[in-house]
């Protein structure tokens, strides 16, 4: 007899399996590791931050996959890719090459740009060191310029403590507009919250806004209205039509080049493929 | 997600948005990528002085700093390295050994006789009992009893020392090396990683932007000695260099003599990336910042679990299947005769004339061939075939039966009834460190490279040295001896 596929079939209240049901971050959150299994995600979530901040460690304790973590940066070549379920949701969770920035001077931090800005990923994290926070802003800030949907991980917080160093999260997340979750991702710690951060982002429970410097430069304010002005009128649904702009008065030849060919749409659909390896013949990331 | 942006926008729309930026920006005052990150910039300080509050002194932070000044000294950095890369060795050749003659306690004196007795005893032809328990079964246990002790103390230490922050330290210190033989700063990571596996040395070269000095670190890495090596030069320094100081010395002696190996290994990365950059691949070298991550506390358990199931049994289970099947085909060599001589004997013999020049001999070069797939069988093959050439009787059990050598002093006894001395051992250690890389690397170096060209260069251009370098000092040693 073929069973036939029930419906009323209760999906996600049982714990996958008895080790899923002791771990603690199961029981906090509710949260399934998938590993490399990423078809047919509900929501894209892109993994951010500056080298050595944590980020592979987190992508791990999010999808169970073990890729390397090591104490040094640009470790992270390549885009690697995972899956976890949450709260009855699937999500794909890609973990971007750290940069200290997003004006595309090399090749990863291209690769980075590229997918946040237009491969538009339902939430973007940024792992931010809480020891450095100063210079990881400057990252954040370029991120949350691009888009409102992120939360700020803020992580290596058991660091600061030994340090000496507070950070008020709730101020920064009001400064920022998005939600600011302090973690520890080395030991599991504020996984769960940012879980939760993460979903109430996807599902529009928090209201977020793109970072606007406080005070654009009275040199080139004016032509950045105008010109956004434009790109907006042309480009309607262009969710950071001014980023495009500053950009674009930067002389960024690879948005200009983007915007001649038309090929702004089109860029999207390349920077969702995989676009594994660095160089062309390296697709796919070796198994070594 | 891939919510095509504007799918509908016609070019026209882009050159004119174009025009209307090219048109503003001649209007700007001084640098618009300027003007935006100092404003940038100003909102981050700010912000992180409504957030951020510390403490008046830094303890920490001081011991970081004062730890780096040590570390990245120009004096000191070098000797603290060496130190610490020779202790490590020192602990592994001291702490392997034990364990190690434990492991062929149990699995060559006690299992192999019960095995073989039983495969008798149920009229298992003498052939198929050969090749599976005298060739496949005895191969694997030597493998497992020689290279699990020294990969599970090494690998932990390895890990230990990655986690605590100190590698981005030893790639601070290289850095200036790389740069002045043209090639990148960054190639001491993919170096570093090269120590553990070369294969994932070379995939690691991913970090380095220019195509140019890309191959550079692809083309050296080899140079890197990898944990496939490492029992060899272990096992051949303990038995040859410190076999020639007193006991009491012997480990500081060998553990100094595979660093020396090791960093010997870094010469010629150094030497080959010159070559290189100064023909071939001529061009201009990339600068690149490198940020030195704060130390950390090593995670202990953690380190030690991905370690050993990273690393240590990833390798292990790698050197036992090709294992397996190099165990089949040297107990067939063995056995097979041609004209009186078995097929191991002609090949053998074969290759004695060029051998001996080169100070090692003709069951060496066998046995590198042997062990393309995985440079772990080595040892086992050379000692297999020492005894098969040289009709040592009395040791081993009969024609391709790898042996019991539960003790170091047993192989030397046998090494040297093989006609080894210690141009032998020496020109071993240097041809492991020179030879081509295994199988897996140069499937690698063809994926990443996607060139045939280079993947031969990067495969022939070692062995080439290994043969120089190797002639030259069983000439010079000859000559003076």
């Amino acid at each position: 007899m073929i069973p036939a596929p029930s419906a009323a079939a209760p999906e996600v209240t049982a714990a996958p399996s008895e080790a899923c049901a002791k771990c603690d971050v199961y029981r906090a959150a509710n949260l399934k590791k998938l590993g490399v299994n990423v078809d047919r995600c509900d929501f894209v979530v892109a993994l951010a931050g500056n080298p050595n901040t944590g980020k592979s460690t987190v992508f791990n304790a999010l999808t169970g996959l073990r890729q390397h973590t090591g104490n040094w940066p640009g470790k992270t070549v390549t885009r690697a890719e995972g899956g976890f379920d949450y709260q009855d949701k699937r999500y794909k969770l890609v973990d971007l090459p750290g940069t200290y920035s997003l004006l595309s001077t090399s090749l990863d931090e291209e690769i980075a740009r590229d997918f946040i800005l237009f491969g538009q990923p339902d939430v973007t994290i940024v792992v931010a060191d809480a020891t450095r926070l100063e210079r990881n802003l400057n990252l954040v800030l370029q991120v949350l310029e691009i888009t409102d949907r992120a939360v700020l991980c803020l992580n290596l917080m058991d660091e600061a403590k030994r340090h000496g160093v507070t950070v008020d999260d709730r101020q920064l997340a009001r400064d920022l507009g998005v939600p600011v979750v302090p973690t520890s991702a080395r030991f599991g710690k504020g996984l769960p919250e940012l879980l939760a951060a993460v979903a109430s982002v996807v599902a529009g429970r928090v209201s977020s806004r793109v970072y606007r410097l406080s005070e654009e430069p009275p040199a080139i304010k004016h032509a950045l209205n105008e010109l956004s002005g434009k790109i907006k009128a042309s480009y309607p649904g262009l969710p950071n039509a001014r980023w495009v702009a500053m950009r674009l008065l930067g002389g960024d030849e690879r948005i200009a080049e983007a915007l001649r060919r038309g090929e702004l749409a089109t860029l999207a659909a390349r920077v969702g493929d995989a676009a594994g390896g660095l160089l062309n013949e390296s697709k796919e990331p070796a198994a070594s | 997600m891939n919510v095509p942006v504007a799918t509908s926008a016609p070019p026209p729309a882009g050159d004119d948005i174009l025009q209307t930026a090219r048109r503003l920006r001649e209007r700007i005052q001084g640098d618009v990528h300027e003007h935006l990150v100092e404003a940038l910039y100003a909102d981050a300080a700010r912000i992180t002085d409504r957030a951020v509050t510390r403490p008046g002194h830094q303890a920490r932070a001081t011991f970081d700093r004062s730890l780096d000044r040590l570390v990245t000294s120009r004096i000191w950095g070098f000797p603290v390295m060496f130190g610490l890369f020779a202790l490590m060795f020192w602990l592994t050749i001291s702490g392997a050994n034990v364990p190690s003659a434990l492991l062929a306690d149990v699995l060559v004196d006690r299992v192999y006789p019960w095995l073989r007795d039983g495969a008798a005893a149920l009229g298992v032809p003498w052939w198929l009992r050969g090749l599976t328990i005298d060739g496949m079964y005895l191969a694997t246990a030597w493998v497992i009893s020689v290279m699990l002790p020294p990969m599970a103390i090494f690998f932990p230490l390895f890990t230990l020392l990655e986690d605590f922050g100190y590698l981005p330290r030893v790639a601070f210190n290289l850095d200036q090396l790389f740069k002045s033989a043209g090639a990148h700063g960054k190639q001491a990571m993919s170096t570093m990683m090269g120590f553990g596996c070369n294969a994932a040395g070379v995939v690691a070269t991913r970090i380095i932007d220019s195509p140019r000095e890309r191959l550079i670190a692809i083309i050296t890495n080899n140079f890197a000695l990898c944990n496939g090596r490492w029992p060899t030069q272990i096992l051949i320094a303990t038995i040859f260099i410190g076999g020639l100081v007193p006991a009491a010395v012997a480990g500081l002696v060998s553990a100094a003599a595979v660093t020396g190996i090791a960093l010997l290994g870094v010469g010629f990365t150094f030497l080959a990336a010159w070559g290189l950059s100064r023909t071939v691949l001529k061009g201009e070298v990339s600068t690149f910042s490198l940020e030195l991550p704060p130390y950390r506390p090593p995670r202990l358990w953690q380190t030690l679990y991905t370690s050993l199931i990273d690393r240590t049994l990833l390798v292990l289970w790698r050197a036992v299947v090709f294992a397996l099947p190099a165990g089949g085909v040297i107990w067939a060599s063995a056995n097979i005769h041609l004209g009186g001589l078995t097929l191991a004997e002609h090949l053998i013999n074969g290759m004695n004339p060029l051998g001996l020049a080169l100070g090692l001999n003709g069951v060496i070069l066998l046995a590198y061939i042997v062990a393309i797939p995985a440079n772990e069988i080595v040892i086992p093959t050379v000692l297999m075939l020492t005894v098969l050439v040289g009709r040592l009787h009395g040791v081993g059990e009969g024609a391709g039966v790898m042996f019991e050598l539960d003790s170091t002093a047993a192989v030397k006894t046998l090494l040297t009834q093989g006609g080894w001395t210690v141009l032998t051992g020496l020109n071993l250690m240097l041809f492991s460190l020179l030879h081509n890389p295994c199988s897996t690397t140069i499937f690698t170096i063809y994926k990443e490279t996607g060139s045939v060209k280079w993947t031969t260069v990067a495969t022939l251009l070692p062995v080439a040295l290994g043969f120089a370098v190797t002639f030259l000092v069983a000439t010079a040693w000859r000559f003076f001896a």
